[in-house]
Order: structure tokens, then sequence, then C-alpha cells
């Protein structure tokens, strides 16, 4: 599962616990797609990218959302990936 | 040629039906000719929020399988002019209607009647694709709280599949002091997740208890905002352009804030 713990940490208003446990309901809702299935393609996701990137996977955070579509009529899921990149593999620049 | 317009929710006791008197209501007060339909066939309530449960004879059920006339059915609403309601039949059940009878029915109504509102029942099976075969809109009714919401989501993706696509939303029994407390989603935190647009915001208030104990709606008591809200709602309906209440502004405004803050606290 996604670590929340920053989230609830201060104990938020009930609102926004309710607005951020929705969003991701309607997520899963609209695209079938199980908070499992989204962890197994977390794995997957790091397994490919570490091959070429030494990436901080303590800090990786990949998730749904929902974006609206380029003409802006319709809203479509779209998959957000924050990868923090540590070093690039084979060379000696770090990323801060 | 009228309009029809689905009033549809996913989840039940959100206030579809009281929805749908008020507009109906409101639409004859702006000089409209208006049918409300009630296909929730074996719960009706339309009949009883609009007092004219005394008044039923024939019922949907009765029209579409010819057993009577359109006309003979439809019960004219004695102190709103223009305001007609087809009843829902009490002792059959969803299956009793098809959805291409539901489209020929609300074609026929058109030639006659500028707007036909059509009640639909919870759920999203037989009874709502009844109600949504003949619609050319579609007002979603939602409360702010997390099992309405994630019904209205739902229900806005099966419109889309029925071609609906003129699709609004009204936000019912908001309060103000709850969301101000950050207790409860506010205007813009259910636009945000829904992402579909707003026709009105109905404030909670006591009054459509009151009236609706009476057979009354709410919309011909000046006092009651939200008789105030489904005046307003009714304007927008009609194609006026009715800014937001007060009440409302504000809300939108203090969720924004309550928003901006917020997300500061999550980092």
């Amino acid at each position: 599962m996604f670590d929340f713990s920053g989230l609830f940490k201060k104990n938020p208003p009930s609102r926004d616990v309710a607005k951020e446990r929705l969003k991701l309901v309607l997520i899963n809702d609209r695209t079938g797609l199980s908070p499992r299935t989204l962890e197994e393609l977390r794995v997957e996701i790091t397994k490919v990218i570490s091959k070429y990137l030494e990436i901080d996977e303590e800090s990786l955070d990949i998730q749904m959302t929902n974006t609206r579509s380029e003409d802006g009529t319709t809203v479509v899921p779209a998959l957000i990936a924050n990868i923090p990149i540590k070093k690039v593999k084979g060379k000696a620049t770090t990323r801060k | 040629m009228g309009e029809v317009i689905v009033i549809t929710s996913g989840k039940g006791g959100v206030g579809k039906t009281t929805t749908t008197a008020n507009i109906g209501a409101g639409l004859s007060l702006e000089g409209k000719s208006v049918v409300l339909i009630d296909t929730d066939i074996g719960l009706r309530n339309l009949d009883v929020v609009l007092g004219l449960e005394n008044r039923i004879v024939y019922d949907l059920v009765d029209v579409v399988e010819g057993v009577c006339k359109i006309k003979q059915a439809l019960i004219k609403d004695k102190r709103f002019k223009g305001l007609y309601l087809l009843p829902a039949a009490q002792t059959r059940d969803k299956s009793a209607v098809k959805p291409d009878q539901m489209i020929t029915l609300c074609k026929e109504l058109t030639k006659e009647f500028d707007y036909i509102l059509i009640d639909c029942p919870a759920g999203i099976e037989q009874g709502f694709k009844n109600a949504v075969a003949g619609a050319d809109r579609a007002i979603i009714v939602t409360t702010p709280e997390v099992s309405a919401v994630r019904d209205a989501d739902r229900i806005i993706g099966l419109l889309e599949a029925n071609e609906i696509k003129d699709t609004r939303l009204i936000v019912n029994r908001i309060k103000m002091s709850m969301v101000k407390r950050g207790d409860m989603l506010s205007i813009a935190d259910v636009i945000d997740l829904l992402a579909v647009e707003l026709i009105g915001v109905v404030p909670d208030d006591e009054k459509i208890q009151a009236t609706t104990n009476r057979g009354e709606p709410a919309i011909s008591d000046t006092k009651s905002p939200a008789g105030r809200a489904y005046r307003n709602i009714t304007k927008r309906i009609t194609g006026e352009n009715v800014p937001l209440m007060d009440l409302e502004e504000n809300k939108g405004l203090l969720g924004s804030l309550i928003k901006v803050f917020g997300r500061k606290q999550d980092k």
C-alpha cells in the first residue's frame, strides 16, 4: 500500500481524509485497478527503472489520479509517478 | 420540442424525489409546462412528496401497456399551472417497463410539454436504465458524503456510456458550518472529485421536512433557503445565468481556503 503516514500524522480534518479516500476509491472504481495491482505495477516499474538509474525506493510514489483530457471535455485517469533519482548508473553525477 | 431531463444519483436517500418535485414546481412558476415521471415502480414517492397521492387513477405502467391514454394518466397539479405528474405503479416492479417504451413515451410528451423530468430510482439496474433511456440531459444529485459521491461517480460513468453528454451536478444538504469545521466535503471538493459541472447547491434545510410533511414543494416557501436554491437551479435549467447564492459563494471561497491550508498541512 501507499505510505500515507505523512498525511495522517497531523490528524487532518475528516473532510480531507474523506477527499483522499474518495480519490483512490473513484480511481479504483473507474479503472478497475485494485490497490494490489497498483502495488505490483510499482514493483515492476521500480525493477525496470533500477536497471538504468539508482532511485530512492523509499520515497518512490506511484498513484493513479484523474486529469482532464487534452480537449478538456472529459476526465481521464492518469498514472503519476514521482521517482527521485539518486544517481544515473554509469555516471558520477548525483541529483539532489 | 420539449426537453427530457433525468434526475438521478445512484445512492438512495440523497434527495432525488424532493429535487424533482421542486424543480418541476419551479419550472411551472417560470411559466413552463412540465411533466414529472416517477420511474420508481414499486416504490413510488413523488406522488406523496407532491401531495398528489389521493388523485392517482392510472400510472406509468398503465400508459406503456396501453390500458389508458397518456393524458388520462397525467395528474394536474392545481397549485402549479402547467405541472403534471405521471405516477409510477406501486404493485408492479421495474421490469414492467422497457427502455424503448420510455423512449417512445418521452418523445410523445416532448411534443406537448416544455420539460419532462424523470425521477430515477436508486441503483443502476433496470429502473435506472428505464429512467435514462429517453433523457436528453441529466442532473445528478449528491450529498457531500463519501458514499453518495462514490455512487454519483458511477452514475456519471454510466450516463456517459448511455451517450448523455449534458450532465450537471446538484450538491444537496450542504452544511456550511460543518464545511468550515473541516467535517464535511466542500462544494469545491465534490466538483474536484466528480469533475462535472455544477448547476446548484442546496443547503441543508429543516423546512424541507416540514414542507414535505404537508406535500408542498419548498420552492413556494419564500423563507426556505433550500427553496431559494431550487428557484435558482430552475432558472439555470431554462438557460438563465444566475450567480450562486451568497451562502454558496462563501462556501466556495472558504472551501478553497481550507483546501490550501489543508495541503500545506500535508507536507
